[in-house]
């Protein structure tokens, strides 16, 4: 790991100052460089259908005539496209480290933290494993478990050899190839994700989750997860790993979409963590995603549930198109921004069937130079009557050098809407400290008390295991915010 | 127990307390009167470490240790409490996680491990009941929506669960009326022991009608200008302040 480049400029750097880099690159990756002949070969490596080559080249197309969006409330250097390896294989053992006893000491003392298990902490890390004997027996009656279910839950590469129709049918319908800036860009690169797919009726027998999935395989810079929940159908979708997770891949541009059918019902839960970067404001991802979910059918759900606390910068709005009449459509957030980080991310509601309702909960945590804007568009088109909106957004400030900034944006063409819209921002002010301290409690388990209970209306959204994880994720993430 | 020698102290740096002397032994309840301005908040603060409360001159003994060099949270795990004149809100967090954690913090100051759950909520429900606060009530964010006799009460429990070994009431007794008060007097009495001391820093006689103390100190331009037993309280509830001040 610590000879893998620790972020984009200093790619660019060794890509300036040493020549030979590009051609000492290992036989699985392919050198640094975007174009449609990379494209091909990104292709012709993943052994894909002609149609699948052609949707990137035409997202390659449009890529190419479009710019980089400038109106997020970030700031970062201009990011070289062609200093970034658009493919790479997993590591294979012998790159990775060969025990613990290699991995940055700072990023075990995180886990222990955490309390994550000795062999997950080994698989977070990315040791060698060749033997688990645990996860491959836990993976083998999953899978049977869901086979039985009828439910499809692979790689998107697995999927587009196995299920090409499902695929082809699903894939760029929610978030179309030339969407946006990022999207386009992974609509041409993406190289590998998670495809689910729930048949007619079916509720998922039990929460999915990526952690499984990363056993099997290590997910790409350029994620694309497609879920589709068919009429009637139930499933919770967990992603992220809930420990830190230093990525040797900076920039993070996954398009993830979502359709429910008719009383169909998807729950996505994120627990982001990826590096944020040292207290300077060095390393860390620039994690710009782009997630939507299309609410097809009538009566049908969709809910987002992230806690964001990683990346030195996130862009990121998960929405939902509530095209079904009777649709609901959820965001519940917790962003986090400490040291350096900035994260401008919000949610859009797009109404459009009749009665259709949305619920919006964001609470964003600014501590130390971290700056953090929230951006929401609630939109009620013409046919969407009787649309329901309630947004809820609260900032809180720790210290006086972060800000928390509230952008949110209604256009209503349907008069019978009603949207409501509440935001608070607060600090956590020193005599709330003092209370907490003149009753025997510390500082920083202080103020992660005060910060849990500030995200509680989020964290109650997380299956019980996650939103635990998450608290003392945030716990963790503010050390060192006070005092 | 608490030993307070020539001690000095400044509010953004403007001196409070201008050499205040004050001994109290296990046992003792010790109030604390005098005008406002005079100081009483201060040494309270200053005794429980607020941030800003610097102390410039003298010292604070506590069981023979120097108060001043330890963390607020390491005193009150050592068992100083202090009650709050103006209870603060902390929304979200309800008063059970404050009270468990609170709870914790001391037994793991002591090397004892944490309290199990079951335990914790019989010991809040038993408590709850002495100074007659609904045990539904403790659910809701740390003094969230409560009244103001809801919240002095609330310090009170605080106090009764944590039973610290110096309880430092700072004007408690201000704004509630007669039935509050009562309940207040008890809780303190409840707690009252041969190994525990208490000072109650208070306006008013009234409070002392039902917490009988065994040293009364009239605080008055960052000094003790007098003391005396329970009779210098009813000599100032009739002549007031001004008399000592003048001298």
């Amino acid at each position: 790991m610590a000879t893998q480049p620790q972020d984009i400029q200093e790619l660019m750097r060794r890509r300036e100052y040493s020549a030979g880099f590009v051609t000492s690159i290992e036989s699985d990756t392919i050198a640094p460089g975007l174009s449609e002949d990379v494209i091909r070969l990104i292709s012709a490596r993943k052994q894909e259908p002609e149609w699948l080559l052609e949707f990137r080249l035409k997202a390659y197309r449009r890529w190419l005539k479009m710019e980089q969006p400038k109106w997020a409330q970030v700031h970062y250097p201009p990011i070289d496209y062609q200093a970034i390896s658009y493919y790479s294989q997993p590591k294979s053992h012998k790159d990775g480290p060969k025990s613990l006893d290699e991995v940055d000491p700072k990023l075990l003392e995180t886990y222990k933290k955490l309390g994550i298990p000795l062999k997950e902490q080994e698989m977070l890390a990315g040791v060698a494993m060749d033997v688990v004997f645990d996860s491959v027996s836990v993976a083998t009656t999953f899978k049977k478990k869901l086979g039985e279910a009828g439910v499809i839950f692979c790689p998107i590469s697995e999927a587009v050899h196995e299920h090409p129709d499902l695929v082809r049918k699903y894939l760029g319908s929610v978030v179309p190839f030339g969407d946006n800036f990022y999207a386009a860009l992974n609509s041409a690169v993406f190289t590998d994700g998670s495809f689910v797919f729930i048949p007619k009726g079916v509720r998922c027998p039990m929460e999915l989750s990526t952690y499984f999935r990363i056993n099997e395989r290590n997910t790409g810079q350029f994620e694309r997860t497609l879920i589709i929940a068919e009429e009637g159908a139930y499933v919770s979708y967990l992603e992220g790993c809930t420990a830190p997770q230093r990525d040797e891949n900076q920039l993070h541009a996954a398009v993830v979409e979502l359709v429910t059918l008719d009383d169909a019902q998807i729950k996505y839960s994120t627990v982001q963590n990826w590096y944020p970067g040292d207290e300077e404001g060095r390393g860390g991802i620039y994690n710009f995603v782009t997630k939507r979910g299309d609410c097809r059918g009538r009566r049908s759900k969709i809910s987002w549930t992230q806690v964001e606390t990683g990346s030195a910068i996130t862009w990121k709005y998960p929405s939902c198109i509530l095209r079904g009449d009777d649709s609901v459509g959820e965001f519940y957030s917790v962003a986090l921004t400490h040291h350096r980080q900035q994260a401008d991310t919000g949610t859009k509601m797009i109404h459009v069937g009749k009665n259709t309702r949305s619920t919006i909960v964001s609470k964003g945590i600014s501590a130390g130079h971290g700056q953090q804007s929230y951006r929401g568009l609630v939109r009620v088109l013409e046919s969407a009557e009787n649309a329901r909106n309630h947004t809820q957004c609260d900032s809180l400030l720790i210290g006086d050098r972060c800000g928390a900034h509230t952008f949110p944006y209604t256009e209503v063409r349907n008069p019978s809407a009603r949207l409501e819209h509440e935001a608070t921002t607060s600090k956590i002010a020193e005599d709330q400290l003092y209370y907490c301290r003149t009753r025997g409690i510390a500082e920083e388990e202080a103020v992660s008390m005060i910060v849990n209970g500030f995200c509680k209306d989020v964290f109650k959204e997380l299956p019980m295991e996650f939103a635990v994880e998450a608290g003392k994720l945030l716990a963790v993430s503010l050390e060192g915010a006070v005092g | 127990m608490l030993e307070v020698k020539g001690l000095h102290a400044t509010v953004d740096g403007k001196e409070i307390l201008k050499g205040l002397d004050l001994v109290v032994r296990a046992g003792e309840v010790h109030a604390i009167m005098g005008p406002n301005g005079s100081g009483k908040s201060t040494l309270s603060h200053v005794i429980a470490g607020r941030e800003g409360y610097t102390a410039s001159a003298g010292t604070v003994l506590f069981d023979g240790r120097d108060l001043l060099e330890l963390e607020p949270e390491v005193r009150a795990c050592e068992g100083i409490f202090l009650g709050f004149q103006y209870p603060v809100e902390i929304p979200g967090v309800s008063n059970l996680t404050l009270l468990k954690a609170a709870l914790n913090a001391r037994r793991k100051h002591r090397g004892l491990p944490e309290i199990e759950a079951t335990d914790f909520l019989a010991w809040v429900r038993d408590r709850a009941r002495l100074v007659k606060i609904d045990p539904k009530m403790l659910s809701r964010g740390v003094n969230e929506g409560f009244s103001g006799g809801e919240k002095k009460r609330n310090e009170i429990l605080q106090m009764l669960i944590l039973e610290p070994r110096l309880m430092i009431l700072d004007e408690t007794d201000s704004g509630l009326d007669i039935d509050a008060l009562k309940i207040v007097a008890d809780g303190i009495n409840t707690l009252r022991s041969p190994e525990r001391a208490t000072i109650l820093v208070t306006h008013y006689q009234r409070l002392l009608d039902y917490v009988r103390p065994d040293h009364v100190h009239v605080l008055a331009g960052g000094r003790i200008v007098r003391s005396g037993g329970p009779e210098l309280a009813l000599e100032l509830e009739q002549k007031g302040y001004a008399w000592l001040e003048a001298a």
